[in-house]
């Protein structure tokens, strides 16, 4: 298995090389860790960058990602993930599951107070849930709840729980954003929750983080809350900037004008390998939360034969793929969960690169005859596919060319065929039109993939897209989700993953990196497998080096 | 004349009717919805849940002639509806908050076109074929072949990264608050130094392009010639004979482009991140934001027939060809 992290090596050659040049002995040992001894210090502000508008200030009835990230600051959930993505406490103290799974019970935090000085109750809880359940609240999280019987609060600082019947992520549901009653109470019983004041300014937490303001399209402050329950965060002020170009991004990072950006492969390699650039920022680099796949239409004969999918797998250099697209930044994927997290296996079989293997495995198949041009023939058929993959990402552009080189040589002709995302959807995912896709999933924190996996999710509208249908998979996959205990749930998609590997549905081609850089300024950072922001309440700037003083 | 132009504004309002008909239809034509986009494209079942209740929430599940009368009801008593975004602000207050600086930049953006343009043409058509001509001549053709974003991109590194004289892109430095009057107002207008530039750039080209043709036609006129052999000066022959007559055409330009004031540059504000007109725009179509879509397009719609109103007018007023015209056709 591949360590998780790649971070440490990085951020020490960037040390040796400043020191080699004689920079500032001070800089050389400075790391985003910070200094074994020193006192963390308060205030500063943050400045992050952010590419879209956020569409309001109550997370639970909104769907961008960036709405989510301020929301977080702003709100907290029962539970949250540490920095192993193992669930932890945030609201609640502690809780326990009854031996049925059936009943969970929280113990709440006592000593946790609105932004508005009104208490944190298990009032507010029940009420979160039945804003999520109401029929006219707008929220993608409602399937969460649909398995929950009751929820009751016999005290104020106890919940408990009855669900229907076993649900895998009955705790992890508990980490959506609470919402106070006292507030939003009459604007959920009107169907009217995104209309209530609290979505456009003035929004009432319990996080780390208070709100400042909002000028919509130009930036959002929050301000650090010094009543929070876990200790007054140490950055005074988070700026939030709107930058819709990328390319923009990147410059004001230069000119020090934001503090924090996510980083192209080409950026983080070629772009910023100066001296003055790695003195005012640390790069950090973790595999995203997302992989990378060539998928097969099984309902097609020739990929139906398993024979020939592992073929096609051992055809493939996973390696020189992430070198060539990725310029090295990315890690080698063998199922569809992320490495370094609880529920991946990392000892399934695996397709090293081997022609031989791959054209033995065809033979078997029945390709064994060539035609002039070099292509294999079956029954007078030549092996020829159409791979399809969405307009506008480059990346998967990239993959489709080195695919159709690699299985070239195998003796399989590929025309790729690049298709605007919508219609590539619409007319050909949808309808099953396809012979072979290049395309990716991001994945969620939890390891259910019944969605996309299981042989009941393959109508027009559903995700198992290319129809695969194992009924081991199917097993596993409604053990996996129907138990509350992470050690079963580990065995079931340590197995499910095996089979996965063994029948080869989708080749996994990788896990690209986010690539992350930091202001050196910010101390405190702990890179993990979940990322560098799991701490965020942590990070602090030396007095010495606050740049913003007001606020 | 009074009546001329009442009659021009009773027309104008089954036009606008006829506009806004053909544009909801357009929208609505368009692949997706707004429960769609906000849920994504590759949905599971509780997505699909929730594409439901929008649809009900903003009425889509209703026939479109439905939809149209009841969008055309509110908005005779000027209620423009709630925006479809998740926000759900009222159309009229997002416009209002992203108008005026559309409006600031537009504006201070036409006239630097307007002053450096008309010299320049008249300059270049007076001397024409000169080194003066051609070598504005080569200056134009490169404002038109230069794509905005690129010389966008290469004044904010040269002016941003590397010198460091000016902002690279937002409206206001992160401590504005803390400034004084005066400062505030330096720093704004320090931000807005590159956006006019790039957006000055391209419009200058063409602008000087129109000056300097039209000017060519009227200095070849006779009355120019005997303005001439009444030994008048030339600085008088061309600065009041010529150049009234030649700015004629582009006072038509100006009246069209009116509209163009509020309509925004997509590419000038995504790229200097200015929270303006053209942003809001592009995220409503993108977001299948209907209210907010057809709020912009009946503003922009009233203004564009208004415009067109008043540069009839106002011709009439100064060219007495016009007016006579408009008489003999009333009869």
């Amino acid at each position: 298995m591949k360590p998780p992290l790649a971070v440490v090596p990085l951020a020490l050659a960037a040390a040796l090389a400043l020191a080699a040049c004689g920079g500032e002995a001070d800089s050389a040992v400075e790391q985003g860790s910070g200094r074994p001894g020193e006192k963390p210090a308060y205030g500063d502000t943050f400045i992050e960058s952010l590419t879209g508008n956020i569409s309001g200030l109550i997370p639970n009835v909104l769907s961008d990602s960036a709405s989510f990230e301020i929301g977080s600051m702003l709100y907290s959930g029962l539970i949250t993930r540490d920095k192993d993505l193992n669930i932890i406490g945030e609201l609640a103290e502690s809780w326990t599951f009854s031996q049925d799974c059936l009943d969970l019970t929280f113990n709440l935090r006592r000593n946790v107070r609105w932004h508005d000085g009104r208490p944190f109750t298990a009032a507010d809880v029940v009420f979160t849930y039945e804003t999520m359940i109401h029929p006219k609240t707008p929220t993608a999280y409602r399937e969460d709840f649909k398995a929950v019987a009751e929820v009751a609060a016999p005290d104020p600082y106890t919940l408990r729980v009855r669900y229907k019947q076993p649900y895998a992520k009955a705790l992890q549901s508990w980490g959506l954003w609470m919402l106070p009653r006292h507030l939003l109470e009459s604007y959920v019983r009107e169907g009217r929750l995104r209309e209530a004041p609290q979505n456009r300014s003035n929004p009432v937490g319990t996080g780390a983080y208070r709100f400042g303001e909002w000028k919509p399209g130009e930036k959002v402050v929050l301000v650090a809350n010094p009543d929070y329950f876990e200790g007054r965060p140490h950055l005074g002020r988070v700026v939030y900037r709107i930058i819709p170009s990328q390319a923009t991004i990147f410059l004001e990072l230069k000119a020090k004008g934001v503090d924090a950006a996510g980083l192209t492969a080409l950026q983080f390699k070629r772009q910023t390998e100066y001296p003055a650039f790695r003195k005012a920022y640390h790069k950090y680099e973790y595999p995203a939360n997302a992989y990378t796949y060539l998928g097969f239409n099984l309902k097609d004969p020739r990929f139906a034969d398993r024979r020939v999918r592992q073929a096609i797998a051992h055809a493939i250099d996973k390696r020189e793929l992430i070198d060539g697209v990725l310029l090295g930044l990315g890690r080698e994927a063998t199922g569809p969960y992320k490495p370094g997290t609880w529920a991946h296996n990392p000892s399934v079989r695996t397709y090293p690169y081997d022609m031989a293997k791959a054209r033995a495995l065809l033979a078997a198949a029945g390709w064994t005859e060539t035609n002039a041009d070099g292509v294999l023939v079956r029954n007078g058929q030549p092996f020829t596919f159409e791979l399809l993959t969405n307009q506008g990402n480059d990346e998967r552009k990239k993959v489709a060319e080195i695919v159709q080189a690699s299985l070239k040589e195998l003796g399989i002709q590929v025309d790729i065929r690049v298709i605007e995302w919508a219609s590539l959807l619409k007319e050909y995912i949808k309808k099953r039109r396809f012979e072979a896709i290049i395309l990716g999933w991001g994945i969620g924190l939890d390891p259910d993939q019944y969605e996309i996996w299981h042989s009941s999710k393959t109508g027009p509208d559903e995700l198992n897209h290319i129809s695969y249908a194992n009924p081991e998979v199917d097993a596993l996959l409604e053990q996996g989700r129907t138990s509350c205990r992470q050690e079963e749930r580990k065995k079931s998609y340590a197995r499910f993953q095996e089979v996965l590997a063994e029948d080869q549905p989708y080749v996994f081609l990788y896990f690209r990196d986010a690539l992350p850089v930091v202001s050196s300024r910010v101390r405190g950072i702990v890179p993990a497998p979940s990322g560098i922001r799991y701490n965020f309440n942590e990070w602090y700037v030396p007095t010495h080096l606050q740049r913003y003083t007001a606020g | 004349m009074l009546r001329y132009a009442l009659r021009r504004l009773l027309l104008a309002v089954p036009l606008l009717i006829g506009i806004t008909f053909v544009s909801f239809i357009v929208i609505h034509l368009a692949p997706g919805t707004p429960g769609e986009v906000q849920t994504g494209d590759l949905s599971i079942q509780s997505d699909r849940d929730v594409q439901k209740l929008l649809m009900e929430l903003y009425d889509l599940d209703k026939p479109l002639h439905v939809q149209y009368a009841k969008w055309l009801t509110r908005l005779v008593r000027f209620d423009f509806g709630r925006s479809f975004s998740p926000d759900a602000r009222p159309v009229l207050q997002k416009i209002g908050e992203r108008l005026p600086i559309t409006l600031l930049l537009n504006v201070v953006e036409m006239l630097i076109i307007i002053a450096l343009a008309v010299p320049i043409g008249v300059l270049s058509a007076t001397r024409q074929y000169s080194m003066f001509d051609k070598v504005t001549t080569v200056f134009v053709f490169v404002g038109f072949a230069t794509p905005d974003f690129w010389l966008a991109l290469l004044l904010m590194i040269l002016f941003g990264v590397q010198l460091g004289w000016l902002p690279i892109s937002g409206l206001r430095s992160l401590n504005w608050e803390y400034l004084s009057f005066w400062r505030q107002q330096g720093d704004f207008a320090s931000h807005l130094v590159l956006p006019i530039i790039v957006a000055t750039f391209g419009g200058l080209a063409g602008f000087s392009r129109y000056m300097r043709q039209s000017m060519l036609e009227v200095i070849r006129q006779d009355y120019v010639q005997s303005a001439r052999a009444k030994g008048l000066a030339e600085r008088v022959v061309i600065g009041k004979h010529a150049l009234r007559n030649a700015m004629l055409p582009i006072v038509t330009v100006l009246g069209l482009s009116l509209p163009g004031l509020i309509g925004g540059s997509v590419i000038v504000e995504s790229i200097f991140a200015i929270p303006g007109m053209g942003q809001l725009m592009v995220q409503a179509v993108f977001e299948r934001d209907y209210p907010v879509i057809m709020g912009n397009l009946v503003i922009v719609s009233t203004l564009t027939l208004g415009a067109n109103l008043l540069a009839d007018v106002t011709y009439g007023l100064v060219d007495p060809r016009i007016r006579v015209g408009a008489r003999r056709g009333r009869r």
